[in-house]
């Protein structure tokens, strides 16, 4: 049983290993070009979300009440909603997620094609809520990777704006070696 | 020989820039702003370079950046060839269409005989005819390749609702070719010097109904029941992600922009003004010199034909954004029992009057 220990400084052999593994995306960030494409594909991203409503509860009506005319989740750019998992960006998972529609909602998000977020809508998807039972998911977040939470039972159309605002800041802060590499993070349900 | 092939680079360069360039972006920014006015909404307006929205402008360059950096994917089981064909066949129709409607007149410039059309077609009409009825296979194949049931059943529906409009569009065609006596479109545009000759005077049921089966073949609410997001979830581009889903879309709205192109030009005038002949124009603008007054006519005559274009496209917006989706059945309805009749009677009716 013997300890290998890696000698600090450049060696051809380290810089391979630096290349090779997975982290490789890291030696790109500081490159001026690199970051600006990166700010600009970020840009279009934050302001281009196409969402697919997952609406599974009463939530829904708020999630109506949000993209309505009122409060016009368009001016943000998340306008529209594509009922296909390929063309959408924002998973919006609205409403209480039961042990039974589980499979579906990983199957939905494992059809999603990258680059994708999740937008934890309503107390229920975020942590079960009230429905501290045997039937419901206890937060969609034991499911599928979770990029925002807005609580509230239901949630004012005020704060899934700014859930939506915070969405878009973590977005244009995305980095290059964050973006997803290889297959999906969630394995079959 | 050299002056030719700038000549046809030009307009070809002029063509694809303004439908490439100019109307299929504008035209996704005009939807959304469209939508937000008749829906008492305020609309995209929040993308912004360098602190400048121009109102919601920008929303178009972000959606295309992020479809181009958008995983592409393709079903397991799908048949890779057509799935990736299939994009590509629904949107080279809309553009190639265009090159032989004519948006000017025929001018002398600098001794050269300038045609104001890409390629003056003797068969124009039926170029225009052959080329839409090839979208159809984008639409079929994109939903059979996929290797989906949604997808399948999209596109079946397409090719039947296309194939039944694009016969009842042929016939209401027909009385605007007894009205003009040609399949040239420059010559038919030429015929309507004359503003009491417009195709609107002489052909108004031809007009409706000639509009109606063109939204109807371009696949658009109230005739989308091929990509019925309620029913069959996004038909027949169900797997399709990123840019090659939106290339379906450019292609739609491109056809919006041909299908005003072909309007204009049957029916309300081409490139005329209404009472003023090109004739006339050349005289007015005879202080330019004679190259000059060709070149200050031929501006005159694509703004007239744009603005008629426009028009037309707003017409159609204004069209999408009103009506709901009809049934599947009712779509039928509409061609067979409908439509069809009708266009019968136009040509008959057509007929009478011009028997002489």
């Amino acid at each position: 049983m013997g300890v290998e220990i890696q000698r600090a400084g450049v060696s051809p052999d380290s810089l391979k290993n630096l290349t090779d593994s997975e982290d490789s995306g890291h030696l790109l960030e500081g490159s001026v070009i690199l970051t600006k494409l990166e700010s600009i594909v970020n840009w279009s991203r934050k302001y281009s979300f196409f969402l697919y409503p997952f609406v599974t509860a009463c939530c829904g009506m708020e999630f109506m009440s949000v993209a309505g005319p009122k409060y016009d989740l368009d001016r943000f750019g998340a306008a529209l909603p594509r009922f296909s998992p390929r063309q959408a960006d924002l998973l919006m998972v609205v409403g209480t997620i039961s042990h039974k529609q589980a499979p579906i909602l990983v199957k939905v998000y494992n059809q999603m094609t990258e680059p994708k977020w999740v937008f934890a809508f309503g107390v229920c998807a975020v942590s079960g809520g009230f429905y501290d039972n045997y039937a419901t998911v206890q937060g969609i977040d034991t499911l599928i990777p979770v990029d925002v939470y807005v609580p509230g039972c239901p949630p004012r159309p005020e704060m899934v704006i700014d859930g939506l605002l915070k969405l878009q800041e973590k977005v244009a802060k995305e980095k290059w070696s964050d973006w997803p590499k290889g297959a999906s993070p969630v394995s079959k349900c | 020989m050299l002056a030719d092939m700038i000549e046809s680079i030009a307009k070809i360069l002029f063509i694809f820039g303004m439908n490439i360039g100019f109307f299929a972006p504008v035209l996704g920014w005009v939807e959304r702003k469209q939508s937000a006015v008749m829906q008492d909404r305020i609309g995209a307006n929040r993308a912004d370079i360098f602190g400048f929205t121009v109102i919601g402008l920008f929303h178009s360059i972000a959606d295309a950046i992020k479809v181009l950096t958008k995983e592409d994917f393709i079903p397991t089981g799908a048949n890779k060839f057509f799935h990736t064909a299939a994009p590509f066949i629904s949107l080279v129709p809309a553009i190639v269409t265009f090159c032989v409607i004519p948006f000017g007149g025929r001018y002398t410039l600098f001794g050269h005989d300038v045609n104001l059309v890409i390629s003056d077609l003797d068969v124009g009409l039926l170029f225009i005819f052959a080329f839409s009825s090839l979208a159809t296979y984008g639409a079929v194949l994109g939903g059979w390749s996929s290797n989906n049931n949604w997808s399948l059943i999209g596109g079946l529906r397409a090719s039947a609702q296309m194939l039944s409009y694009e016969v009842a569009m042929g016939l209401t065609i027909i009385g605007v070719l007894m009205v003009y006596g040609s399949l040239k479109l420059t010559e038919i545009g030429v015929m309507q010097e004359n503003f009491f000759r417009w195709g609107i005077f002489m052909q108004p049921l031809g007009f409706v109904l000639f509009l109606t089966c063109a939204i109807a073949e371009n696949k658009r609410a109230p005739f989308d029941v091929p990509e019925a997001e309620s029913e069959i979830v996004a038909g027949y581009f169900t797997e399709y992600s990123g840019m090659k889903f939106v290339m379906f879309w450019m292609g739609e709205f491109l056809e919006i922009v041909t299908i005003s192109g072909i309007v204009t030009t049957l029916f309300f005038g081409a490139w005329h003004l209404p009472f003023i002949t090109d004739q006339m124009l050349l005289s007015f603008f005879q202080f330019a010199g004679s190259n000059g007054a060709s070149i200050l006519a031929m501006l005159v005559n694509i703004a007239t034909f744009f603005i008629k274009v426009i028009f037309f496209i707003w017409m159609q917006m204004t069209i999408r954004w009103t009506l709901p989706r009809f049934r599947y059945d009712q779509v039928m309805k509409l061609c067979w029992k409908m439509i069809l009749p009708l266009s019968l009677i136009n040509i008959f009716i057509t007929g009478l009057v011009f028997l002489r």
